[in-house]
């Protein structure tokens, strides 16, 4: 598909971010630009410590930069303030994060309808499940689910509310091979058949594959772009 | 955590502060009445007769077991005192010529004692000099026996016998309008017509000695006298009121720091437990390292030992200074030389282990897991807590709750223990206050039923004796005095088997407005023919039901004894009373027409003309004005119940807002990756507050209509244990009450989840991200 055609979801100026511990201080971003666009699929690769992170949780909106602006859909989220980017997370931002952060005391089918009540314009729960492929487990409590089951359940609550972002961060981090491809396999599903902008951020390489454009990262800057001619299939890829 | 240090500490520094206090003042009033009525011979047997000549005082001294005999002239006085319209009531006792009586001394508070044969000198009581702003030098004018005398104040004393000092029939004390006094006796024999002879005995006994033996010799050697029946300690006004007001204490020593102690060890116990749970890594690792379970436990040892320590300091000293505040209180009604809170050692040694033992117990469980924890097995994270669908779920109701309330009430029904105690924790300081506020309602019930339904007279006028019919016609004819209803009280000494009270029976006109006995329901009952009505207190100190025949021994005029049925039993809160129809009363005594004083309605606008005349009526004993006793309670016992129910409003708010802010801080601490995660999905802070104070607000709900139960409860067990003779205390809560200490529970929860509420702003989102659970 041809970038310049797509319509720019995130643009990214300047940003920085410092987190000041006192004596020292750490420059976690030094200056990122990058426009993200509706519906592609990104993969962030980087070192420990590069500042992936925190660039993901500024996107998000859990975070604040230092310096520099981060548009979404044309309005600064740097200005919005805190109720706003309140809901700007409800209705716009799914997350996924390496620990499923789900509700222990709900039930799968109910960690999602959680979401669900608060949302525009929904799937059900029972759909988002069955997107991940959890359509029979819909009444089981978090800790009676394996790991790739709780992430999957965290996929379809990230994805129930039909976000236009999804913000993964390392989702496959805790998992084995095989439930990491299942877990990939729903990402990959839900960004080609809802067509949400996904964003994964990820220590395993060979992830890059799967993905529209792979974002470099190093010390807190963007190091390098590569754009990928040809998507593969989490299946396709060799672990 | 330091909070939620101060929070439990604060709670047991309340049970600790209660117990200094009450045990403290216990100690102090007891120690202080020992002392005062050992060094000022306070009397162990008390008997009045009509008039008797001291020959008789020998052969008292010689019953076995006497020890000692003073024998004394007491009357009643009508006084007029300068820049009061209305007389006051006066009890002059008479004073051996020159020197302390051998029984019952006085304590000077000022100037000396009468000098001898000096007829005109007084010593007043220290109550009354001070409401009335008398000392040495002042005069006062007194209607003694129908003489008027101008009398000199030389000093100022209290006495043991007059420890608590209220008019002839009163309850609370009238310090404006009733004055305790000393006289020569010389003076006084010669006022009442009682040359060479008393009226009055007071005797003390051997040690080992048998009251009831000499109680009945002296009654057997007095009978010819006019003997009104002889009395020990027990039935001493004064003494009993005291007795009363200890007892009091006593209950509360105890009940008010259990409640305090029991919720704050549990307090202790979940945030310890809470404690560990967070540390449970930390605990294996140090394990690991080579520390061994001693030193681990010391370190939550620690914890429970700071609050302990924490408690007991501010617990000491607040009961300290609240028991010095309440000795003062206390120096009002209770007359005693001098009454210091004392703090006893053994009081402070007891708080101390109280405070330290009842850590201990609530550390102790969750100490044993730590030492319990094999550091391989503490190294793990805690398992995933398991959840279940509700109970209601699992029933099949419940199926339209949002999620959010799914979580509030799992989360409380896996941790249903602690919910339980929670919830019982807020229940109980709903039910502390209640069962401290209920006096309130109680005397408020009492004071309505007493002056607004039974005793309905503005004046109850005495004669100094009992006269002819005529008399009335006199008394209706005096000014201002609109409506008139006679009585006629003859002192009796009941008895039935071998069950005896002392009282004066009170005939009344069948029908009269003023002056009446109640039922149940407080409605007015009507005076049988003949026959007896007695009050509830008095048909159970008799063991008396209707349809007995109880013997009556007159113990004035004729002294006939007789019998009479009983025929009702009246409701009655306020000491002990038999009604009987005047007539009959009169026949039984074998009497004609008489009365002894008469119920009076007074045109408020002549109660100033009705005061001066009787000032100048000489066969006035005295007056009691329902006005001045409700306005003398209301200005000293009122008071001070206020001032409680204010302490106790304190208490109780240190328990709600103890326990409401612990359980708000475990639930932050359980549930704060929760509702981080929450937030992260875009869930406001108003929405996730909402999880946090719908938890709270389901265990007060719950704990509210428990804690009324419970408060009734105490109030039940309090008011049983403080039946007396004196008081037949009703059980009276307002729904008001339930209201308003409601109210206050509820406050105090606000408050602490409100400051626990902005913790939630500050959770860090970020960071919960980065970790597992
Ligand atoms: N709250 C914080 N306070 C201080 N420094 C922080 C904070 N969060 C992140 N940092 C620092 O900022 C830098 C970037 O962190 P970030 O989490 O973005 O890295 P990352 O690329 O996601 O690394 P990883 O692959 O290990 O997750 C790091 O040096 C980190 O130590
Ligand atoms: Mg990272």
């Amino acid at each position: 598909m041809d970038q310049q055609s797509r319509q720019t979801a995130f643009r990214v100026k300047g940003l920085t971010k410092v987190y000041d511990m006192g004596e020292i201080q750490v420059r976690a971003l030094r200056g990122v630009d990058i426009d993200l666009y509706e519906g592609e699929f990104v993969v962030l690769l980087g070192p420990s410590g590069s500042g992936k992170s925190t660039l993901v949780n500024i996107l998000g909106g859990l975070d604040s930069p230092s310096e520099g602006h981060v548009f979404f859909r044309g309005e600064d989220l740097t200005l919005v303030g805190d109720k706003n980017l309140t809901l700007y997370r409800r209705n716009h931002v799914g997350f996924v994060f390496q620990f499923y952060n789900l509700i222990p005391s709900l039930t799968a089918r109910e960690n999602v309808a959680l979401v669900t009540e608060i949302s525009p314009d929904p799937l059900t729960p029972e759909e988002a499940l069955t997107l991940v492929g959890l359509g029979e487990r819909i009444n089981h409590f978090p800790a009676q689910l394996s790991g790739g089951e709780q992430q999957r359940v965290a996929i379809a609550r990230a994805v129930a509310k039909r976000p236009d972002v999804l913000l993964c961060d390392e989702p496959t981090g805790a998992l084995d091979i095989t439930t990491g491809v299942v877990v990939l396999d729903a990402l990959e599903r839900v960004n080609r058949e809802l067509g949400t902008l996904t964003v994964v951020i990820t220590h395993n390489a060979a992830i890059r594959h799967l993905a529209d454009r792979v974002i470099y990262f190093a010390d807190g800057r963007i190091s390098r772009i590569d754009l990928n001619e040809q998507r593969m299939k989490p299946s396709e890829v060799s672990w | 955590m330091g909070s939620q240090v101060i929070a439990i500490g604060l709670v047991m520094g309340a049970g600790i502060a209660t117990f200094v206090m009450s045990t403290g003042l216990i100690d102090s009033l007891g120690e202080t009445r020992r002392l005062y009525y050992e060094e000022f011979r306070f009397g162990d047997v008390f008997v009045d007769v009509k008039r008797a000549p001291e020959g008789l005082a020998r052969r008292l001294a010689e019953i076995p077991g006497v020890r000692r005999v003073e024998t004394r002239v007491t009357v009643g006085a009508t006084l007029d005192v300068p820049g009061m319209r209305e007389p006051a009531t006066g009890l002059l006792v008479s004073l051996p010529e020159g020197r302390q009586p051998e029984l019952n001394g006085l304590y000077l508070r000022a100037g000396r004692l009468v000098e001898p044969y000096r007829e005109n000198e007084v010593v007043i009581g220290d109550a009354f000099a001070e409401a009335q702003e008398l000392g040495p030098g002042d005069r006062i004018s007194a209607l003694i026996s129908g003489h008027r005398r101008e009398l000199e104040i030389v000093g100022v004393a209290i006495s043991p016998e007059f420890v608590y000092a209220v008019p002839p029939g009163a309850l609370f004390p009238d310090n404006k309008r009733f004055a305790v006094m000393w006289m020569g006796r010389d003076a006084l024999e010669a006022a009442h017509d009682m040359d060479g002879a008393f009226n009055d005995a007071v005797l003390s006994l051997m040690p080992g000695a048998s009251e009831p033996d000499v109680i009945e010799a002296v009654d057997a050697l007095s009978r010819r006298f006019g003997g009104q029946g002889a009395y020990g300690r027990e039935d001493h006004t004064s003494d009993m009121f005291l007795r009363s007001e200890l007892d009091q204490l006593a209950v509360m020593a105890i009940v008010l720091p259990v409640i305090f102690l029991v919720v704050a060890s549990f307090l202790l116990h979940t945030v310890l437990s809470r404690l560990i749970s967070l540390d449970r890594e930390e605990i294996g690792t140090l394990k690991a390292l080579g520390l061994t379970d001693r030193e681990v436990a010391w370190h939550y040892a620690k914890f429970a030992a700071a609050i302990a320590a924490l408690a007991a300091v501010t617990g000491i000293s607040a009961g300290a200074w609240f028991g010095h505040a309440m000795a003062g209180m206390y120096a009002e009604f209770y007359r005693f030389p001098a009454l210091h809170y004392e703090l006893a050692p053994w009081v402070l040694a007891t708080s101390l282990s109280l405070a330290f033992g009842i850590a201990l117990l609530g550390a102790l469980q969750a100490i044993r897991r730590v030492m319990r924890l094999r550091p391989a097995e503490a190294m793990r994270p805690e398992p995933q807590p398991v959840y279940r669908p509700l109970l209601l779920e699992r029933l099949g109701v419940a199926q339209a709750l949002s999620p959010a309330a799914r979580m509030i009430l799992r989360h409380l029904e896996r941790r249903w223990r602690r919910s339980i105690l929670t919830c019982l924790g807020i229940a109980t300081a709903l039910g502390t206050l209640i069962a401290s506020s209920f006096f309130l309602d109680t005397i408020d019930f009492m004071l309505d039923v007493q002056f607004n339904r039974a005793e309905r007279e503005d004046v109850a006028l005495a004669l100094i004796e009992p006269q002819s019919l005529r008399a009335l016609d006199d008394i209706r004819h005096m000014p201002g005095v609109m409506r008139a209803e006679p009585y006629r009280a003859v002192p009796v000494k009941l008895r039935l088997e071998n069950r005896t009270r002392r009282l004066a029976v009170l005939g009344m006109r069948p029908g009269g407005d003023l002056h009446r006995a109640l039922d149940r329901r407080q409605h007015p009952v009507s005076l049988p023919p003949d026959g007896i009505l007695l009050s509830d207190m008095l048909a159970r100190l008799l063991g008396a039901r209707p349809g007995d025949v109880l013997t009556v021994e007159v113990l004035e005029g004729r002294r006939p004894v007789r019998q009479v049925r009983v025929t009702g039993i009246a409701e009655q809160y306020v000491g002990t009373a038999a009604y009987m129809d005047m007539d009959a009363l009169n026949r039984l005594i074998l009497e004609g027409p008489s009365i002894s004083g008469a119920w009076l309605k007074v045109d408020g606008a002549a109660a100033g003309t009705f005061y001066d005349a009787v000032k100048r009526t000489p066969a006035i004993a005295g007056l009691s004005i329902r006005a001045a006793a409700i306005s003398g309670f209301n200005e000293t016992l009122a008071e001070n119940l206020i001032r409680m129910t204010l302490t106790n409003i304190a208490f109780a708010s240190i328990i709600a807002f103890g326990v409401v802010y612990n359980s708000a801080r475990i639930s932050v601490s359980e549930r704060g990756r929760e509702l981080a995660s929450m937030r992260v999905l875009g869930f406001t802070r108003g929405e996730i507050s909402a999880i946090l104070l719908g938890e709270l607000a389901i265990l007060v709900l719950f704990a509210l209509p428990l804690g009324m139960v419970i408060g009734y409860g105490i109030a039940a067990v309090v008011v049983e244990s403080l039946q007396t003779e004196l008081f037949k205390l009703p059980l009276v809560l307002k729904p008001a009450t339930y209201g308003w200490t409601a109210l206050v529970v509820v406050g105090a929860a606000t408050v602490s989840a409100l400051v626990v509420r902005r913790r939630l702003d500050r959770l860090d989102l970020v960071a919960v991200l980065k970790t597992r659970e």
